[in-house]
């Protein structure tokens, strides 16, 4: 598969005249056609240790770009702007601005696991893209998004019984989201599934939903782990240089 | 190693106590089938999944091992966990703990107020439920059991992303001969094979079926999903064998929400390894519980007189 590399040359960057001609020769046409002379000066100097201080961000150092984390990506496939090793690069460089053209798509890293396999260097891409959408909610630069209300809404059934149910997972995301439970496909599958009276199972799933699977003696791992949580929460906010609290705590 | 997994530790897993119950039962009437005995992991909780793997590694670690010191405690060298994600956390907690002592710090402290043992690492053993199979029986003693040939049928073995990925935590995989590889799996390609299915070429058996987006990023899920049932069906096959119930229930999911959404409709069926090899063993179709199942293959096993 090629590497689809994002272009620096975007259309505000273009200059073109109608009619040019230098030093006699005529180069109207294509030939007419120059690029905005580029001069980066803002760079963000705390950009890759904010980053590297995220779970996940830990190994950016390493990176060398040669680009098999892209090349491997599931998502680059089918989204050419899904691009980790150019993610990587800017975070290296501090170029926050340059990132933040691609804020509202980074969270939709599907966790594959394909560039960490691919990496030479251990960077361990999956954790850098969860690192980067992480940082830029925490810093407020882009909304919280679908995936982390979901992995919300997981860990907090997991960190409240132990275990979680399928059933409440999906409602309450869905809830979280405001999206209706009657979407047409979901309807059509437990329609065909119903259909088929595995009757055991639907009962199962019945009792599961009144009452929730949970492990026994749970409450001291539970308190473990949100202590645990909260204090690695106040260090990652210190970290990045923000006041203590925020949406999270 | 044949002789110590007739008796392990079985680590279902929250998916395999609701939507994924086929599997779990699937799992279980084999292993009876086969005279392998299973011993459920006393009062385990969830493996940390990816999702709070994202919320913080560390618990995700701790979780997984609680899970692992159990087995211990009860005595056992080996633990089965057919889930993908859940072998996939068992497998990375054991790394993790030997390799990052950040880590073993964590998990020490989270055990001790939890109040119970922490985890040594090297004492228990993760095998999935394809290594169990491999290794118990194997492809010579499972072909000497079959009842019910899989002749004729055609399988594509998918196993997704958690079970080759990344490669370092698991370090017996790519061994040369008779160990997996995970470039290339072949595990489920061997035991459907000895149960007398064709399994055919399929090149997309770990791609990604969008698993961890499933319901946070469906689109995204969907087309992944749809370019596997299309590329099983490009690769002739009538079935898709899945070993993992977050990728198999993803399959059905986006089978419909393709058809749905996106317009596009796709024949192919999608069963459980254990579902094909339980009826290859001779038992039915509801005993390895493919009524329980989100899609609907009855036509299919019907056609080919299975189960």
């Amino acid at each position: 598969m090629p590497i689809h590399e994002k272009s620096l040359i975007r259309p505000e960057n273009l200059v073109t005249h109608e009619r040019l001609v230098l030093e006699g020769v005529d180069v109207s046409g294509d030939w007419s056609t120059f690029i905005e002379p580029r001069v980066v000066t803002d760079y963000n100097e705390n950009l890759q240790d904010e980053i590297a201080a995220l779970p996940g961000g830990e190994f950016l150092h390493r990176c060398w770009q040669c680009g098999s984390c892209t090349n491997a990506c599931t998502v680059n496939a089918i989204n050419p702007d899904f691009n980790p090793r150019y993610w990587i690069y800017l975070v290296r460089l501090g170029m926050e601005e340059e990132l933040l053209r691609d804020k509202d798509i980074i969270w939709q890293c599907v966790s594959c696991h394909k560039c960490t396999y691919a990496c030479p260097r251990d960077v361990n891409p999956e954790g850098v893209m969860k690192a980067t959408a992480h940082w830029l909610e925490l810093k407020g630069l882009t909304e919280r998004k679908p995936s982390m209300l979901f992995d919300e809404v997981f860990s907090e059934q997991v960190f409240a019984t132990g275990k979680i149910e399928d059933g409440r997972v999906l409602r309450q995301f869905f809830a979280k989201t405001g999206q209706s439970l009657f979407q047409d496909w979901l309807v059509a599958l437990v329609r065909s599934f119903v259909r088929r009276l595995p009757l055991g199972l639907m009962m199962r799933l019945g009792f599961a939903g009144v009452f929730r699977p949970r492990t026994k003696g749970w409450a001291r791992s539970s308190a473990a782990i949100r202590d645990h949580v909260a204090e690695r929460r106040a260090e990652e906010r210190r970290a990045l240089g923000l006041p203590a609290g925020g949406p999270e705590a | 190693m044949t002789r110590e997994y007739k008796r392990v530790a079985y680590y279902p897993g929250c998916a395999l106590e609701e939507t994924g119950h086929a599997y779990n039962r699937s799992t279980k009437e084999v292993g009876k089938a086969l005279g392998l005995e299973l011993v459920e992991l006393k009062n385990w909780n969830c493996c940390g999944a990816m999702e709070v793997k994202n919320i913080d590694p560390k618990v995700e670690t701790y979780l997984s091992a609680r899970n692992l010191a159990i087995a211990a405690e009860m005595g056992f060298e080996v633990v089965m966990a057919p889930c993908n994600g859940c072998y996939h956390n068992l497998k990375k907690a054991e790394y993790d703990l030997a390799a990052d002592p950040a880590t073993r710090e964590s998990v020490d402290r989270l055990s001790q107020r939890a109040g119970h043992k922490t985890y040594e690492s090297g004492s228990v053993a993760t095998i999935h439920a394809l290594d169990w199979l491999k290794a118990a029986i194997g492809e010579e003693g499972l072909r000497r059991r079959i009842r019910n040939s899989l002749a004729g049928l055609k399988i594509a073995n998918y196993y997704g992303c958690m079970y080759t990925r990344p490669r370092h935590i698991f370090p017996e995989k790519d061994k040369g001969p008779g160990s997996e590889s995970t470039a290339k799996p072949h595990f489920m390609d061997d035991l459907l094979a000895a149960a007398g299915a064709t399994c055919v070429e399929y090149p997309l058996k770990t791609a990604c079926c969008g698993g961890a987006h499933t319901l946070s990023d469906s689109d995204t899920s969907t087309r992944l999903v749809l370019n596997l049932l299309e590329g099983a069906e490009v690769c002739g096959a009538d079935v898709i064998a899945t070993e993992c119930p977050t990728c198999h229930t993803g399959l059905e999911i986006h089978q419909v929400r393709a058809e749905k959404v996106f317009g596009r409709k796709t024949r192919v069926k999608i069963l459980y390894f254990t579902q094909l090899l339980g009826m290859a063993l001779g038992l039915s179709a509801r005993r390895v519980g493919v009524h329980e199942n989100f899609s609907d293959s009855s036509d299919l096993l019907k056609a080919r007189r299975l189960g």
